[in-house]
């Protein structure tokens, strides 16, 4: 009987499992719809994909089927990368539109990555950050201390997310 | 792994950010301050607000510091001897911090060179960083 009451201890309250989640502040997510909202998502996402294949050439390994890779200039122009890399910015933008609940909405990409992709999930941060140079470059001093620092913190929650999945 | 190329490539980028070493320096460790604040931890004695004149002063010196590397790559560990020892010995940065102000500083470089910052120059100088990092924590043990 005893150690019955100290299951149902163990479990978390609801309280407590709200208390684990992302909190943003209303500033917060203005900045991430704005930023989202002001993107081309074929031109931001084909140029952060081809980035993190030219910066961190290793990740090319997972693009074996996609075509001419040889040099910076073949992976600027492959037609399936970009269109890749826009996929991937499409899929960022379900966290933007469920930000509260980023965990839940990459679940299933989540399993996908792990168990069908097999992709090393520290794969992510090299893209997010590739991604984050690129909206810098496109935004120039708009894109403030304050601003990149949300900006990661999203795209933190998001690597987290995708790499939740995996066992 | 760097190429003739893209040594050359690094010298003349950091060349370039020489005049403009204080704003580029202080970019960058504000950016470094605002998304990573435990950072801020090994500055407790300075001034590191906007517009500070510490923030300026010190931004320059590692500006000028990477520059000064920048110019002979392949004779980093000699460029670096005595930064080495300073860290090592006195200021005993965490390197994991070096990685943090690598990435600020790329940032950084996006903001200010915009379509300019080719995924090749973000490659070489990327490489460059790193390998400027490990050396100045050759001494660390």
């Amino acid at each position: 009987m005893k150690q019955l009451g100290l299951l149902v201890t163990m479990q978390p309250s609801v309280k407590e499992k709200n208390a684990a989640m992302v909190e943003w502040t209303e500033q917060e997510r203005s900045i991430i719809t704005n930023i989202f909202g002001n993107l081309d998502y074929e031109d931001v996402g084909s140029k952060a994909l081809s980035r993190c294949l030219i910066v961190y050439p290793w990740t090319q390994r997972y693009f074996a089927s996609f075509g001419n890779l040889y040099n910076a200039e073949a992976i600027k122009t492959n037609p399936n990368i970009a269109a890749h890399g826009t996929k991937v910015l499409h899929g960022l933008d379900r966290a933007v539109k469920n930000m509260d609940n980023i965990k839940a909405t990459y679940a299933e990409l989540s399993v996908l990555h792990s168990e069908k992709l097999h992709v090393d999930p520290d794969n992510f941060k090299l893209l997010a950050d590739c991604l984050t140079i690129v909206i810098a470059a496109k935004l120039g001093s708009a894109f403030s201390p304050e601003i990149q620092a949300t900006f990661q913190k999203f795209l933190a929650v998001v690597v987290s997310a995708l790499g939740r999945q995996y066992h | 792994m760097l190429s003739k190329k893209e040594k050359q490539l690094i010298r003349e980028i950091w060349e370039r950010l020489t005049p403009v070493a204080e704003d580029i320096g202080a970019d960058a460790l504000l950016r470094m301050f605002a998304s990573y604040p435990g950072t801020k931890t090994y500055f407790s004695h300075l001034d590191i607000g906007p517009g500070s004149a510490h923030l300026s002063s010190h931004g320059k010196k590692i500006v000028l510091a990477i520059a000064e590397g920048a110019k002979d790559i392949s004779q980093l560990t000699v460029t670096l001897a005595p930064l080495q020892t300073l860290h090592a010995y006195q200021l005993r940065i965490d390197p994991t911090n070096f990685k943090l102000l690598s990435h600020c500083l790329l940032v950084t470089l996006a903001c200010f060179m915009g379509e300019g910052f080719t995924p090749e120059a973000h490659a070489a100088i990327d490489k460059f960083l790193s390998a400027f990092a490990a050396v100045l924590a050759e001494k660390y043990r």
